[in-house]
């Protein structure tokens, strides 16, 4: 790489690529991705239908993203074709998350070391496995390194903000739409407005589903299960109530005038009507 | 690491290329086409005789959908080659084909169709037409037309879904390509003349699934009654035609429960009269 003056180090060179797409991705806002009881959900918020940051690889993959829409177009085209590929070569069994995650690792990896500009994109690679201890989630950031996720992660935005409000929230084998609410609660901030129905892209992997476990989830499904959580979580209240959990209790203590067990209180009250 | 090393050499740096648009057989043929099954070689002599055939695949459409059945038998000249194949293939959610042929390269088929379907969807994010199936399915009959004049020919019937018709669609080819969409039934492969003979009797439109079924099972039955290529019920084994439904909820294969109690149901009233239900004369 030729400088038009001076010298910088390589050090300083990197440094300032990686401000250069941290910026860039924080712009954006976050999206969500953790497991619930049947496999795992992608939740963002995205006003457009046409443009998703939400996709399907292959029957068990799916793909989310964040910062760049045509950097990340890219990428999941890609992935697309490696998956069909590889199925197509083999078996469809032989596609795996890991597989993807390696390519994708190694096509960022080598844009931010020999491209002027890095990729400015942060992305998701989710596998659904038979039972819940066999689910993948893989996050790539623009430099190429992989994080093996565990439940949940967060990316884009006020990702670290998002993700403390996930970690608090989050519990293994919730159904679905405590998934969803407790997804939507680290997605809003603390007094925030929620995102509307219309301005959030809901999918899942369903591990129950046949063939293509991908599933995006619109209109009167997604509107129901938003609808729910806030009489659900007071049937499963009670049903803690009585199983007399107590570490279930702590959080709600803190909550002062709140009812016991239900830290997303003040919350509901955005999407109940 | 590395797991592209699986994949044909080269193709790794072409993953990120675009190709202009959204087919897997136009991206391979690009950048792996020895995955592709253009083959074009010459043959010293016809080996159409010796390599496995499959038969006969019928399909009828009734009100707000289609229903596929297929016969388990392939043969290589007078050898039964297997007794239990599957001859019908869900292609998407939507819409399944069958072969008849030559049945490697058939079920090779099969499966590049179904990889072009997905592939189209996921990266359009939307499905493909079904017409637009229907020409896609006949490119590729068309690109295996140098082997087809070799002897290895195979022709497919395709069926799906039409959700902007709330009707079930039938689409036939030949050797050389097509499709010739066909109004309510058609059969293809050595014993489809008299699966379309019995199915001119039986049609009827106002049928729905269960006796479309019906009408399928009984006319691949009059089709192994008259073609030595084509396998009956094997009721000894258990083997039954592989059937599938598709309407507004997708595409369905049935249980061998379910195809099972049609085959026996159809097989008591044989028993009395052996040639199948009877059509009234006037």
């Amino acid at each position: 790489m030729t400088m038009p003056f001076g010298y910088a180090s390589p050090e300083q060179i990197m440094r300032d690529k990686a401000d250069y797409a941290r910026k860039g991705i924080a712009r954006g806002r976050s999206v969500v991705v953790l497991q619930y009881q049947d496999g795992i959900l992608f939740v963002a918020p995205n006003p457009s239908r046409a443009l998703h940051k939400i996709s399907e690889i292959y029957d068990r993959i799916g793909f989310a993203a964040v910062g760049r829409y045509n950097e990340f177009e890219e990428l999941r085209l890609g992935g697309i074709r490696y998956a069909d590929v590889n199925g197509y070569t083999y078996d469809r069994s032989d596609v795996t998350g890991r597989g993807l995650a390696n390519l994708y690792a190694s096509f960022l990896g080598k844009a931010f070391t020999e491209q002027i500009k890095s990729l400015e994109v942060e992305v998701v690679v989710a596998e659904v496995g038979e039972t819940p201890d066999r689910d993948a989630i893989y996050r790539l950031t623009f430099d190429g390194s992989v994080f093996d996720e565990h439940g949940f992660t967060a990316m884009g935005g006020q990702a670290e903000a998002v993700a403390s409000r996930l970690k608090e929230r989050y519990r293994e084998g919730m159904p679905l739409a405590e998934a969803l609410e407790v997804a939507l609660a680290a997605l809003t901030e603390p007094g925030g407005e929620r995102p509307a129905v219309g301005q959030l892209e809901v999918a899942v992997l369903d591990r129950n589903r046949e063939h293509r476990k991908f599933q995006r989830l619109v209109g009167p499904r997604l509107e129901r299960l938003l609808a729910r959580p806030a009489g659900q979580q007071q049937a499963q209240q009670q049903a803690q109530e009585q199983a007399q959990e107590p570490s279930q209790e702590q959080p709600a203590q803190q909550e002062g005038g709140q009812p016991p067990t239900a830290p997303e209180g003040p919350l509901d009250d955005g999407s109940g009507g | 690491m590395a797991p592209h090393r699986d994949l044909p050499a080269g193709l790794m740096h072409n993953l990120f290329q675009n190709t202009g648009n959204s087919s897997f057989t136009d991206f391979l043929g690009h950048y792996a086409p020895e995955l592709l099954q253009r083959r074009t070689e010459r043959l010293a002599a016809p080996i159409g005789d010796q390599v496995p055939h499959a038969t006969t695949i019928a399909a009828a459409t009734f009100a707000g959908g289609v229903v596929m059945a297929g016969d388990r038998r392939s043969t290589s000249g007078n050898i039964i080659a297997q007794r239990d194949i599957e001859k019908v293939f869900r292609a998407d959610d939507y819409s399944c084909m069958g072969i008849a042929g030559t049945a490697s390269t058939g079920i090779e088929m099969a499966r590049l169709f179904r990889v072009e379907l997905e592939h189209y969807e996921k990266m359009e994010g939307r499905t493909l037409s079904v017409a637009g199936k229907a020409n896609r399915l006949a490119t590729m009959i068309r690109g295996n037309l140098g082997m087809a004049m070799q002897g290895l020919v195979v022709v497919p019937l395709f069926a799906a879904y039409d959700p902007d018709r709330d009707a079930g669609r039938i689409f036939s080819y030949d050797v050389a390509g097509g499709p010739y969409e066909k109004d309510r039934y058609d059969a293809i492969g050595s014993g489809s003349i008299f699966a379309k003979g019995a199915l001119k009797k039986l049609y009827r439109d106002d049928a729905g699934a269960d006796d479309t079924v019906t009408m399928l099972i009984q006319a691949l039955y009059d089709a192994a009654d008259d073609d030595s290529a084509t396998g009956g019920p094997d009721v000894t084994r258990k083997i039954w035609p592989v059937v599938a439904v598709i309407d507004d909820n997708g595409f369905r294969r049935l249980g061998d429960e379910e195809v099972a109690e049609v085959v026996q149901h159809m097989l008591d009233e044989r028993m009395i009269s052996p040639d199948g239900p009877i059509a009234p004369l006037r």
